[in-house]
């Protein structure tokens, strides 16, 4: 069922490349006559500073389109009101392709609406499509971490004190491999730094997110990065006391105009334009999508004042060596902060390498918890 | 000046910068709760009233550029509210629980709504005084910067036990809290003094809010308010109804919620489950310690439709 790699890369690449040029792309979907109806679903506020808000930032890159028509609805919970959602969509609006956008829409919600409606797509934002499950549903994600360790290397050349603080939701899969990145691509930079994470517990907690920003900088962190669902608070509060960041999931450099230093930024109008292809010529979606850096599926935010030309030397140059491939960053040996080796000598796991899906531990150099 | 070297002495600096800055919001709010429920009246819509302040306040202080404007009108807003509140409990018949509850869904959507264009404008915030001038440590003086509200804050739990307990019309009001036919006896106007209880109770809870987007955290997004409003409203009953009490309260809220980070921060990095819960650990500790079996409402007021 599933396409070739080189197939799929290949497809990837030409739609990456019309992503970053639209004009290209507005010709190819100016042939279809009869305009394409996109409903999206987002679990909270467009206006986030976050995960929404970047998913909201390719909805509007997508209604630029000639042809396509978006519809929206935000802060859709993940119960039964993202069916009648999506339900509300297909038959009101005429919507051809869904965009469910946060991980609980999917189970049971987007199955049971892809089995009723088998002539819309659905395109899921981190679900895994399985065997079974209905063929008209698309699952796709993008391997931030790449952009977090690029990240890392920039806060590792930044930093004075030697000492990175990170503030993160909940130790998941998906979050862990992004803080030992961005660790890692720190202490590719110098191996005595430490990276401090404290949890918080929840996605969203304003107030103790500031708290933990507040006993970072005292523990003497000069960069602090966040990994919580919206980031806006942490970033604030590091420029309020004066050091520098790191943003994810958007760009946060508006609120902190001195120490933003980049982000992990995902660039999901990669994927929505996949999708959009596949809803419009009626062909069956891509089942598993997952792609980084090289796919233009996730990017950094541009470079704040202070990072120096070094900076963004080795951080262009370790971008450039993950897109060529030289460059691994999950690649043994490591070990955890517990002194395990989680990856002997000479194994290499790359981004695709699905036995990261499970990982469960920090690496060296991190001083936190699991 | 080294900035690493305080090591664990951060935990205790950590629990009194928690407390002054987390507590200011559950201050104002708990205790303009307690007076409400003097009256006689729970208005648990306090939680929407937080979030309509926290956005009034963020929106006139970015229009008019004086935060201190901002935090007036978040208590008008929230004064607004308490009318509603207050009138809508006034007829009969009507139960103030469930009005409350709307209360919370209608400000919560009123604030969102309203609140669409200012979340990326940066408002004035409110200044802090710098109360660690004294120090050299950067920890210390960033523990010790306190906002003025905070103070405020404290005047106002004592002025309000004053309040109560020393004049006529907290006597008055109190009257009306604990025996409605008492206070009808006495000639009291006993839906006037509700209303105007339940209105300085949102005045109050607005301002908490503004706290909120113009102090700590200081910005207003949807995300802003985790529950505090509702948590306020819990911390009176733990208060057992006495302003100072309800300070306290607040107080230890704020420091115990500072807990669960800081105690990553210096390195003991397992069980933040465990310690993110310790505020409501050691609230639930408190109030089993302090029940007593022969009068479990003792210091409730008679009227609160709660304890029938």
């Amino acid at each position: 069922m599933t396409l070739k790699p080189v197939d799929r890369r290949s497809v990837l690449q030409m739609l990456a490349a019309a992503g970053s040029a639209p004009f290209v792309l507005k010709s190819t979907v100016a042939l279809a006559e009869t305009p394409l109806t996109v409903g999206v679903l987002y679990s909270g506020s467009k206006q986030d500073y976050g995960f929404n808000q970047s998913h909201a930032q390719a909805a509007a890159a997508l209604k630029k389109q000639t042809g396509i028509k978006v519809v929206e609805e935000e802060r859709v919970p993940e119960t039964i009101a993202a069916q009648r959602s999506m339900e509300g969509m297909i038959r009101q609006d005429g919507a051809q392709l869904i965009l469910a956008t946060s991980f609980g829409y999917f189970k049971p919600h987007v199955l049971e609406m892809a089995a009723k409606y088998p002539d819309v797509t659905f395109a899921h934002t981190g679900g895994v499509w399985t065997a079974g499950m209905p063929e008209n549903i698309g699952t796709f994600y993008a391997y931030i971490f790449e952009a977090q360790y690029i990240s890392g290397i920039v806060a590792g050349h930044m930093t004075k004190s030697k000492k990175l603080g990170l503030v993160a939701a909940k130790p998941t899969p998906n979050l862990l491999r992004s803080i030992n990145a961005f660790a890692l691509g720190a202490r590719s930079v110098d191996p005595t730094i430490q990276v401090q994470v404290i949890f918080t517990g929840d996605w969203v907690l304003p107030v103790r997110e500031a708290e933990a920003t507040n006993t970072l900088v005292d523990q003497g962190a000069d960069v602090i990065a966040a990994q919580v669902d919206s980031p806006k608070v942490v970033i604030e509060t590091a420029e309020k006391r004066g050091v520098m960041s790191c943003g994810y999931h958007s760009s946060q450099a508006d609120v902190a105009p001195n120490g933003y230093l980049t982000g992990a930024e995902w660039n999901w109008i990669t994927p929505y334009l996949v999708y959009a292809g596949s809803a419009r010529g009626g062909k069956k979606p891509e089942h598993y999508l997952r792609a980084g850096l090289g796919d233009h599926f996730v990017k950094n935010s541009p470079f704040g004042k202070l990072v120096t030309p070094e900076a963004r030397a080795a951080a262009e140059t370790a971008r450039a060596d993950l897109i060529g491939g030289t460059r691994v960053i999950y690649s043994g040996p490591l070990k955890d902060n517990k002194g395990n080796v989680v990856i002997p000598a000479g194994v290499m796991q790359s981004s695709s390498d699905r036995a990261l899906d499970g990982i469960n531990y920090l690496i060296e150099g991190i001083i936190g918890q699991v | 000046m080294d900035a690493t070297s305080i090591g664990w002495l951060a935990l205790p600096l950590a629990i009194l910068g928690g407390a002054i800055r987390v507590s200011t919001p559950f201050i104002f709010v708990s205790i303009g709760e307690l007076i409400t429920e003097k009256s006689g009246r729970i208005n648990l819509g306090l939680e929407g009233t937080l979030m309509l302040g926290a956005m009034a306040g963020y929106a006139i202080s970015y229009l008019s550029g004086s935060p201190w404007l901002g935090v007036l009108s978040a208590g008008l807003a929230g004064m607004a509210f308490g009318f509603l509140h207050g009138l809508l409990c006034s007829v009969k018949r009507v139960n103030d629980t469930a009005i409350g509850i709307s209360l919370i869904v209608l400000g919560t959507g009123l604030a969102f709504f309203l609140g669409k264009p200012l979340i990326e404008p940066k408002a004035p915030p409110l200044p802090s005084i710098a109360l660690g001038f004294w120090s050299s440590v950067p920890q210390v003086r960033a523990a010790l910067d306190v906002n003025a509200l905070f103070f405020v804050g404290i005047a106002l739990a004592f002025a309000v036990y004053v309040f109560l307990n020393r004049t006529g019309c907290g006597l008055m009001l109190r009257t009306v809290g604990d025996s409605e036919d008492a206070a009808r006896a006495l000639g009291f106007p006993v839906l006037r003094v509700r209303i105007i209880a339940t209105m300085a109770g949102g005045f109050l809870a607005g301002i908490g809010g503004s706290f909120l987007s113009l102090s700590y955290p200081g910005s207003w997004s949807e995300g802003l308010s985790s529950g505090q409003g509702i948590m306020a409203v819990a911390l009176v009953i733990f208060a057992r109804w006495r302003s100072i009490n309800a300070l306290g309260a607040s107080l230890l809220f704020g420091g115990a919620g500072a807990l669960g980070p800081a105690l990553q921060g210096i390195g003991v990095t397992g069980y933040y489950y465990l310690f993110n819960a310790a505020p409501y650990i050691l609230t639930l500790a408190i109030m089993v310690a302090s029940t007593s079996r022969a009068a479990p409402f003792a210091d409730a007021p008679g009227e609160l439709k709660l304890h029938r």
